[in-house]
């Protein structure tokens, strides 16, 4: 029953998304819509390091900077197509991802984070100060629209958003799959506890690895994407804040949950597009919304509405503890 | 040798207030247990409050320094009170994001208040001190001396006053400390003025020789993580000893290699040793 519910629930959000560009008032509408999407693919992914390994990564921007600029750096400067170079972005991230990975892993809970974010860091002032490769703070101009494959042409912003929807919804699929799988438990159960996992017989460097470069993947796939769509890249992309941002989408949708992200990197910013006055000010109200959310509602709103739809169900299990495999049905 | 003399000079400069922003960092770390991503926008609050007091009511730059400590002390204590303390339960995670949204708050605040634009502090102290061929701007002297008294002040009120024994004790052991009578809610509000004072007054005295705009935090507390992971998280002497290393190594790294790549060295350095060992330089357990 559960099982069919989600189903339903996920064809609706499909069709609407579908019909979206028909219900749209205008163009801008369309680009707001496109660019959340990249970021919730974005997002998708920190949710498979932070919230099923718990493995708090504050260098995903970062990484979602290298795919853009894989895209930028090829097309512009040296003539590859489009497309040859957005087939690269996610695994040219992922390489990286390996060698960070290999040694940031090493460390634990909030060192890791710290060593993250250095690399953020060193990510960032890489792009912003090597003029020679990545056009310094001037950024990239003029990368070139995705070309047309046999009949689909994506000059319009419809075709666009199209182009960016079928990329989430293989994101979303994908990650489904994982978590889903006896991987995604394997990545949950050392999220709840590394000791336990290992004495389960699980490798943790092995998983840990895994989730990391499979999330910097989507991170590198959707900072592909933005280049393709925005067509101008800064080094900006790849500051922290983009990060906090992500964190932010997260946790307002329901951390460790497949349908929270997508909620909070839809949600959010269609909140600021209202509120048009918190456009620069947002994080006035969205920082301490975070830190109340953290307080009073660290399951987000996704997790938050299963665990209520548990305790409705009155399963014999416990329902305080952190949302494990349930949610993802969601 | 005056070249390398006046590179000297800069690493202290960097140095004493990377110190006193790791200081606070680590006491609270040695409280929390977990890293306050936020001190780093107590000390862009520091700078404005100053830049405020300083250039719209007219307050001498000293007086600028004491309010914009009693502030950033309050908003410290007021974000433990508010957000740490009912999350001190929670997994590390929660403080971590909690910090952050504190950090945004802050910032974005600072910006509807006073615009994104780059601010100039004044300061009294802008003649040059020649000693021989070496030329000292009085304002670097004043950093170096000031944050060297504060850190030894800091020292004796830590290791020969019975409150700050408090703070050591319960960085320590928390639960010992409790049992020998020492007030927790007392020392964890008492560790955050102190940690808030430091870094109010550390972006004080650094402001004039830079900037104050609301971002002017990020790379500073970046690299006080750096310091602390380097010295030990929790450890007081590791984050004098840490700050005064990364100080040097910007300074010396700014002159002899790139000053386009200065900011990095830090990271670089972090990144390095943390792939060599992962516990840290002066740490004993691993992380």
């Amino acid at each position: 029953m559960k099982r069919f519910n989600a189903k339903i629930g996920w064809t609706v959000l499909l069709l609407l998304a579908l019909a979206f560009p028909y219900m749209a008032g205008n163009d801008y509408h369309l680009t707001v819509m496109s660019t959340a999407y990249i970021y919730a693919i974005a997002t998708v992914g920190l949710n498979l390091i932070t919230g099923y390994t718990g493995q708090f990564n504050l260098a995903h921007s970062g990484f979602m900077a290298v795919g853009a600029y894989t895209v930028g750096i090829l097309t512009v400067d040296y003539g590859v197509p489009f497309w040859v170079a957005f087939a690269l972005s996610g695994f040219v991230a992922a390489a990286i991802g390996v060698f960070v990975g290999l040694v940031s892993l090493r460390l634990k809970t909030h060192f890791f984070s710290i060593f993250t974010l250095c690399v953020g860091y060193i990510m960032f002032l890489l792009i912003e100060k090597w003029e020679s490769l990545t056009h310094g703070t001037g950024g990239i101009v003029g990368i070139p629209a995705p070309e047309s494959i046999g009949p689909l042409d994506f000059s319009e912003p419809r075709a666009q958003y199209y182009l960016v929807l079928f990329f989430l919804v293989a994101s979303l699929w994908i990650m489904h799959r994982i978590v889903h799988s006896l991987l995604g438990r394997t990545f949950m159960a050392i999220r709840n506890s590394d000791d336990l996992a290992q004495a389960l017989g699980i490798p943790l460097m092995r998983n840990k690895l895994l989730a990391f470069v499979l999330s910097v993947f989507f991170a590198g796939l959707a900072g592909g994407l933005y280049a393709g769509y925005v067509r101008f890249l800064g080094p900006g992309i790849a500051g922290v804040e983009n990060t906090f941002d992500m964190t932010m989408y997260m946790l307002v949708g329901g951390i460790g949950t497949l349908l929270g992200p997508l909620l909070g990197a839809i949600g959010v910013p269609w909140l600021t597009q209202y509120l048009q006055v918190l456009q620069e000010y947002r994080f006035v109200v969205f920082g301490p919304v975070l830190v109340l959310l953290v307080i009073f509602l660290p399951h987000g709103i996704v997790g938050t509405w299963l665990n209520r739809q548990r305790r409705k169900a009155a399963s014999p299990a416990p329902v305080a503890v952190a949302p494990v495999k349930e949610v993802s049905h969601a | 040798m005056e070249l390398f003399l006046q590179q000297v000079l800069n690493g202290l400069t960097l140095g004493g207030v990377y110190s006193l922003v790791a200081l606070g960092l680590t006491l609270v770390y040695g409280i929390l247990h977990v890293p306050n991503f936020a001190h780093g926008a107590f000390y862009m609050a520091g700078a404005y409050s100053a830049f405020f007091l300083i250039n719209r009511l007219g307050l001498n730059y000293w007086w600028g320094m004491l309010g914009a400590a009693a502030t950033v002390a309050l908003i410290s204590v007021l974000s433990e009170r508010l957000v740490f303390h009912p999350l001190r339960k929670a997994p590390y995670l929660h403080h971590m994001i909690a910090s952050i949204g504190i950090l945004l708050f802050l910032e974005a605040g600072a910006q509807a208040l006073w615009g994104a634009d780059f601010h100039r502090m004044e300061t009294p102290y802008t003649q040059l001190l020649t000693f021989g061929s070496l030329t000292l701007p009085a304002q670097r002297l004043l950093i170096i001396g000031a944050a060297f008294t504060l850190v030894v002040l800091l020292q004796v009120f830590l290791t020969r006053t019975i409150t700050g024994a408090t703070i050591v004790a319960m960085a320590q052991n928390r639960e010992g400390a409790a049992l020998v009578g020492i007030d927790a809610t007392r020392v964890a509000m008492l560790t955050f003025a102190i940690a808030g004072a430091l870094a109010g007054m550390a972006a004080v005295l650094y402001a004039p020789i830079n900037l104050v705009y609301t971002s002017m935090g990020h790379l500073v507390i970046t690299k006080a993580f750096v310091i602390i992971v380097l010295g030990g998280m929790g450890s007081v002497p590791g984050a004098i000893v840490g700050g005064l290393i990364i100080g040097f190594a910007e300074a010396f790294g700014a002159f002899y290699i790139s000053t386009d790549y200065k900011d990095i060295i830090a990271f670089a350095l972090l990144v390095l040793i943390l792939s060599v060992r992962p516990q840290g330089l002066f740490a004993r357990g691993a992380h």
